[in-house]
């Protein structure tokens, strides 16, 4: 006891040395006031300002240049009554239901798969994580190059399995376009989803695996009863921000079909730039952006709930 | 665990090469196009010469063409020079602000902290519009500086994040016995607690910066002249005129803008890792 109070002393004796400045960042209030305003600045300026700006734009009819008059909720009505916004929501649902769907199922294979012991597991972890790190834009067009009506790869070995007989028009057919989407979402995805979660199963305690084996557990039963329980937690945060990545997803799509052929594959984020930017239709394209938004926030909301939730638990 | 020999094969090794040659093929064809003679490139998927999956005459005229007759150089320096930057502001504001989120006692700091997070959650295609406006009443536009300053918009949440579940990690005592001898809260600060978090901070730096060597629509939108442009967006619209696509070179593009990251991810694999896992555990 004697001790610490003659450190704070000597300590308490030292702060008296510093200027006014030194005293305050003792105060961990002021302190932190500090530390906080670089972030603040830069999120106040970059995030929270063009956030506001976004809804003031989406209630005028700013066109590139024209500030614009307020117009109130006419571009969103303009919006609910366009068939190719209407469109790009169910094109960005089913993008999202069905690449996420895939990707825990195969992430999660492979996570289990990557669990187990074997000669070159490193290896095999480092390279499996390079679709997720490439760029995608770049990656991508390799998946371009690969679906190309006339030297496509993939029907040549298609041919040559003897699954097909004519050529398939991977990006130029709707069906076949959204689908061409999906595929490439998924191989970009996998990986990130079974390093997540092989990081998860990590935690697991392996005395536990073998008490259920012991038990009589069937390997299926081991997964279902121990694993899968103890895997959800991570599970559920990897697919919400998978989720929200998906959701408002842009280049892929933006590379492979441009939104095409016919807008078959547009999502929110190709269709509020295609309208934004390359139209030139500010206001209109802030507006689809932002119809996003309560989606998004419906997500972040389930996250925050189930992280309080589990914190307490 | 005792095992049947033979299963192994369809139940391990079978699905685990599936895996393997599906997620990497794509990247085998990049660098096989990329080495591939023109004459060769070219011919139908039908054709009975069509040889996929290597060539004989492998040629180096893409990279070439690409290093010689196209600006892929100035953007890669571009890219550089905006990837660097931006992860030192990122890592400079996420490491202050996670210090004061994680081991100071103020009104607020868990409003805060979840402020942060949700941030962090804010995908770039939701503010492109108002951004790109804003840039351009800021006079950023077309300039690096449009996107050194956006890009930490994303990144300074993510580093804070993952560097707040570092710090929690580090015992309290250490920043007090520090304190004891007489070392102000600063200096507690940048001598005990950042040392201790390196590890952390490595793999927030590397994931900075690959996730802003990586980004794509903020450059497309806020740079147009072809100078100006980073790989992603100069290989997207420079690499093809009007509908034609110049395959050899746009594969060695794709290949050659790939290495950068690639080369940074080989060597820091671990703390990449630990930079993905605990992004996404906190």
């Amino acid at each position: 006891m004697a001790v610490v109070s003659a450190g704070s002393k000597s300590a308490s004796i030292l702060s008296r040395k510093r200027g006014p400045i030194g005293r305050l960042l003792e105060n961990e209030w002021w302190l932190a006031c500090l530390l906080l305003l670089p972030t603040a600045v830069l999120l106040g300026f970059f995030i929270a300002y063009p956030f506001v700006k976004g809804v003031l734009l989406a209630v005028t009819d700013a066109k590139v240049g024209i500030p614009g008059q307020f117009v109130g909720m006419q571009n969103f009505e303009a919006i609910w009554h366009d068939g190719i916004f209407r469109v790009a929501v169910w094109n960005t649902f089913a993008y999202t239901a069905i690449t996420t769907v895939f990707k825990l199922a195969f992430g999660l294979w492979l996570a289990l798969l990557l669990n187990r012991d074997f000669k070159g597991k490193v290896f095999v972890r480092a390279f499996i994580l390079l679709p997720f790190i490439i760029p995608t834009v770049l990656s991508t067009f390799a998946w371009k190059w690969m679906f190309d009506p006339t030297f496509s790869v993939i029907n040549w070995i298609l041919l040559h399995l003897g699954l097909i007989s004519q050529r398939i028009n991977w990006l130029g057919d709707p069906h076949l376009a959204m689908l061409s989407v999906i595929v490439v979402n998924i191989w970009r995805g996998v990986p990130f989803y079974a390093i997540s979660l092989l990081a998860g199963l990590q935690t697991i305690r392996p005395d536990l695996q073998e008490a259920a084996a012991i038990d009589g557990a069937r390997p299926w039963q081991r997964f279902w009863y121990v694993t899968w329980p103890l895997l959800l937690p991570v599970t559920m945060v990897v697919v919400l921000f998978s989720v929200i990545q998906t959701f408002a997803d842009f280049q892929l799509v933006y590379v492979l079909t441009g939104g095409g052929p016919a807008n078959a594959t547009q999502l929110f984020a190709t269709y509020a730039y295609q309208i934004g930017i390359g139209t030139g239709l500010l206001s209109q394209g802030a507006a689809i952006s932002l119809a996003m938004f309560p989606v998004l926030l419906a997500v972040v909301v389930v996250q925050l709930l189930y992280i309080r939730r589990v914190e307490i638990h | 665990m005792i095992e049947v020999k033979w299963r192994r094969w369809p139940f391990f090794y079978i699905p685990l090469s599936a895996f393997i040659v599906a997620l990497l093929f794509p990247f085998y064809w990049m660098i096989v196009t990329t080495l591939r003679p023109d004459n060769e490139l070219y011919r139908p998927w039908n054709s009975p010469n069509y040889t996929p999956f290597w060539t004989w005459h492998p040629t180096l005229a893409h990279i070439e063409y690409l290093l010689r007759e196209t600006l892929f150089t100035t953007w890669m320096l571009n890219t550089l020079f905006i990837s660097v930057l931006a992860t030192l502001i990122s890592l400079f504001c996420g490491l202050l602000a996670a210090y004061a989120l994680s081991r100071l006692k103020f009104p607020f700091a868990g409003t805060l902290g979840t402020g942060i997070f949700i941030t962090y959650l804010v995908p770039q295609t939701l503010l492109f519009i108002p951004l790109a406006d804003i840039i351009r009443n800021f006079q950023l536009s077309d300039t690096p500086w449009a996107l050194i300053l956006t890009y930490p918009t994303f990144l300074v949440p993510f580093c804070t994040w993952l560097l707040m579940g570092y710090f929690k990690t580090i015992p309290k005592e250490l920043e007090e016995c520090a304190r004891i001898d007489g070392a102000t809260r600063w200096k507690a600060m940048l001598y005990i607690i950042f040392p201790v978090a390196v590890p952390g901070i490595i793999s927030a730096g590397i994931f900075a910066f690959t996730l802003s060597w990586n980004e794509f629509i903020y450059a497309l939108v806020f740079l147009s002249t072809p100078d100006e442009k980073t790989i992603s967006v100069g290989v997207t619209s420079e690499l093809v005129r009007g509908d034609v696509f110049y395959w050899g070179s746009l594969m060695a593009g794709a290949l050659l803008g790939s290495v950068p990251v690639a080369v940074i991810y080989s060597f820091f694999v671990e703390y990449y890792v630990a930079g993905l896992t605990g992004s996404v555990k906190g």
